[in-house]
């Protein structure tokens, strides 16, 4: 990347403890664990895995929403840096109005007694971004009219809209204070299909518009192939590929990211099936297998991935890839 | 051999704002050993449709008298006419004798304080002649079929005791283990992850062929569908306006709504084609538009004539029939 990174993480890990037994030995979920990643200002980001890989944790980590166990997250944006690691309480509420959260659920991030309105204004309230009541509105007005919001609706309550009026609402929330980062935490997933492609093509046009830099949380690949500029594949806690879009499904460099790609069920009834089936589930974090933390279920293991943890490395141009063998494999 | 046969099915549920309509005037078969998927969006009506089949639907259901659902019993060569079904006793058969159901959150559906295997045996005990001891063997056999490991060990342990793809598998056991002719899966897979949705969809297909029994597949993934299904149908507002053979459906789909749903998708061969939603959003069932119920969001109604009677059921080759007057009109000139 020729940018320099809006957000850069570097072996970053989050361990949640668990209370084990007095005297055994301290537990921890590994939920992120070195996890290093550069995002680009003015891109969308995607971050891909199954579901307990640890992609929330990562997202709300760059929020610091979750306490951060070693490494550092740093942004930087037009000479306004801020080290989340030793982060002061007074800096932290400044980071958090450049960087906000679209939640999954559209129908449970919305109050249900507050009017659309309130709704939406809420963070410049509690931020204190606007001075007068008066101005408060026009940046609900301006923001709602961005998000193809209905501006009568404005003095309703949430029950009364679909799934993707609520979605555009809370995007709405998440924009009306003028973020630059924003972390869309599987923002789609519970739409239909027809309200997802909706959604997606807003965000793009808000992008472009207000020059935005997303972090894009989702489990769904095709939606990510069509949003992202770079993707990351995370397993269990770790980024095992990073590449750009179009060469990560070009070509991939991972046997998990080929195996998620191949799972995906084709459109065509008499598509050739060469589904890799990966047997079993994802290990718990809580004990992960030793060395390459893949190796479990990867098709093609060897000895050595049971012993020898992979290094991180760039295997072609932008093109990063966590696997001794990527040189080898066919994929 | 016709296993199922629903007629002009029709479904409202009385609420204190007026009898809200779930299901217009639906007719479809269903054969033995076939796949019939549904797929429609959240609102359309699938899960009420399902449950219809099972009269798992809420008190304030009300049927329509011309409604019928005949349910073929090819053992003893009666026909069990299921809205006619009130007596607990009667209901024993649709309810996990000839029909069973998988749910879309296996979490929520098993009982969080009995063991999975104290669930499956009752079930047994209560739907065939097997004894406690048989039920138990035959559980574990079940849960060995459907692949799960140290079955014997998982017998004994709860719900949350399992993973996602585990629970879901636990749950096809529990269906199949009354050796039901009819299998309804709601959304069988939306809650797993796609690595997890592939081994499900593949053991619910095997399942199909060991058993001869049928499947009506409802949910929102058109991908999950041309995998799966023999034939689909389209739902939109309660009324099925497309059926066909999957190929027929997803190859050449010819209704607007159809259409609409395959263009929203995005398609892994072409990463820069633009996504197309379909605009608006599905109306509430109780401003039911009037005439075709799609033509508030289609991008090819003929006004004057969608916004104002029905569409009949065009067929336009080989049982793929579609309810649509842009459809019939094109079909009209050309011949």
């Amino acid at each position: 990347m020729t940018d320099k990174p809006l957000i850069s993480v570097r072996n970053l890990s989050v361990h949640f403890p668990l209370s084990g037994s007095f005297f055994g030995p301290k537990l921890f979920v590994r939920a992120v664990d070195h996890v290093s990643i550069d995002i680009a200002p003015g891109t969308f980001f995607g971050l891909v895995g199954e579901s307990g890989s640890g992609k929330t944790t990562l997202g709300r980590a760059l929020l610091k929403a979750v306490p951060l166990t070693s490494g550092s997250v740093r942004y930087s944006d037009n000479g306004v840096d801020y080290d989340l690691k030793d982060i002061s309480k007074a800096e932290l509420k400044e980071y958090r109005k450049r960087c906000q959260l679209i939640f999954q659920d559209p129908y449970a991030a919305l109050s249900p007694r507050m009017t659309v309105r309130d709704i939406i204004a809420e963070p410049l309230e509690v931020m204190k971004l606007t001075s007068s009541r008066k101005e408060t509105d026009e940046r609900v007005r301006e923001i709602a009219t961005k998000c193809r919001l209905n501006l009568e609706h404005l003095r309703r309550f949430p029950h009364a809209f679909s799934g993707g009026q609520r979605q555009r609402i809370s995007i709405a929330r998440a924009l009306v204070c003028k973020p630059r980062f924003l972390v869309a935490d599987e923002c789609v997933a519970a739409l239909d299909v027809s309200i997802q492609a909706d959604i997606l093509n807003l965000l793009n046009s808000l992008q472009k518009e207000m020059g935005l830099t997303f972090l894009f949380i989702s489990h769904d690949l095709s939606v990510v192939a069509h949003t992202c500029d770079h993707v990351a594949v995370m397993y269990l806690g770790q980024i095992v590929e990073i590449a750009p879009t179009k060469k990560l499904f070009a070509k991939t460099r991972h046997p998990y990211t080929k195996a998620l790609l191949s799972a995906i069920p084709h459109l065509d009834p008499d598509a050739e099936k060469t589904a890799i089936k990966l047997e079993g589930e994802i290990p718990s974090p809580i004990n992960p297998p030793s060395g390459c933390k893949f190796h479990t279920r990867c098709p093609h293991v060897q000895d050595r991935c049971k012993v020898e943890a992979p290094e991180w490395r760039e295997i072609d141009d932008d093109h990063f890839v966590a696997c001794h063998f990527s040189e080898e494999l066919n994929l | 051999m016709t296993l199922l046969k629903v007629e002009n099915l029709t479904l409202g549920f009385d609420t204190d704002e007026g009898r809200i309509t779930a299901i217009d005037d639906v007719s479809f078969e269903l054969e033995a050993g076939e796949i019939m998927g549904l797929v429609g969006e959240s609102g359309s009506g699938k899960s009420v449709m399902a449950k219809s089949l099972m009269q798992l639907n809420a008190r304030n259901a009300v049927y329509s008298p011309t409604s019928r659902i005949t349910l073929h019993d090819d053992e003893n060569g009666r026909e069990i006419d299921v809205l006619s079904l009130t007596k607990a006793q009667d209901l024993k058969v649709i309810r996990g004798g000839s029909i069973s159901m998988i749910f879309q959150e296996p979490m929520a559906s098993f009982a969080p304080a009995i063991t999975i295997g104290d669930q499956m045996v009752e079930q047994l005990l209560l739907h065939t002649s097997m004894s406690k001891r048989e039920a138990t063997d035959f559980s574990i056999e079940m849960l060995n079929r459907v692949g799960i490991s140290d079955a014997k060990h998982r017998f004994k342990q709860y719900a949350f005791e399992l993973s996602g793809g585990m629970r879901q598998r636990a749950m096809i056991a529990m269906a199949l283990s009354t050796r039901p002719k009819l299998l309804i899966a709601d959304e069988p897979t939306t809650a797993l992850d796609v690595t997890i949705q592939a081994q499900v969809l593949d053991l619910m297909k095997d399942i199909v062929a060991e058993f001869g029994m049928a499947i009506l597949l409802i949910t929102h993934d058109l991908g999950v569908i041309a995998q799966t299904a023999d034939r689909v149908a389209v739902m939109y507002l309660g009324k099925i306006v497309e059926t066909g053979s999957v190929r027929q459906i997803i190859r050449t789909p010819q209704h607007p709504y159809t259409k609409g749903l395959l263009n929203a998708l995005p398609d892994l061969d072409d990463l820069g084609a633009p996504l197309t939603p379909i605009s608006g959003d599905i109306p509430s069932p109780l401003e039911r538009p009037s005439g075709c119920v799609f033509h508030t969001r289609c991008s090819q109604i003929i006004e004057g004539r969608c916004d104002v009677a029905l569409p009949e059921v065009t067929d336009v080759g080989a049982g793929h029939g579609v309810s649509c007057f842009a459809v019939t009109s094109s079909v009209e000139t050309s011949v």
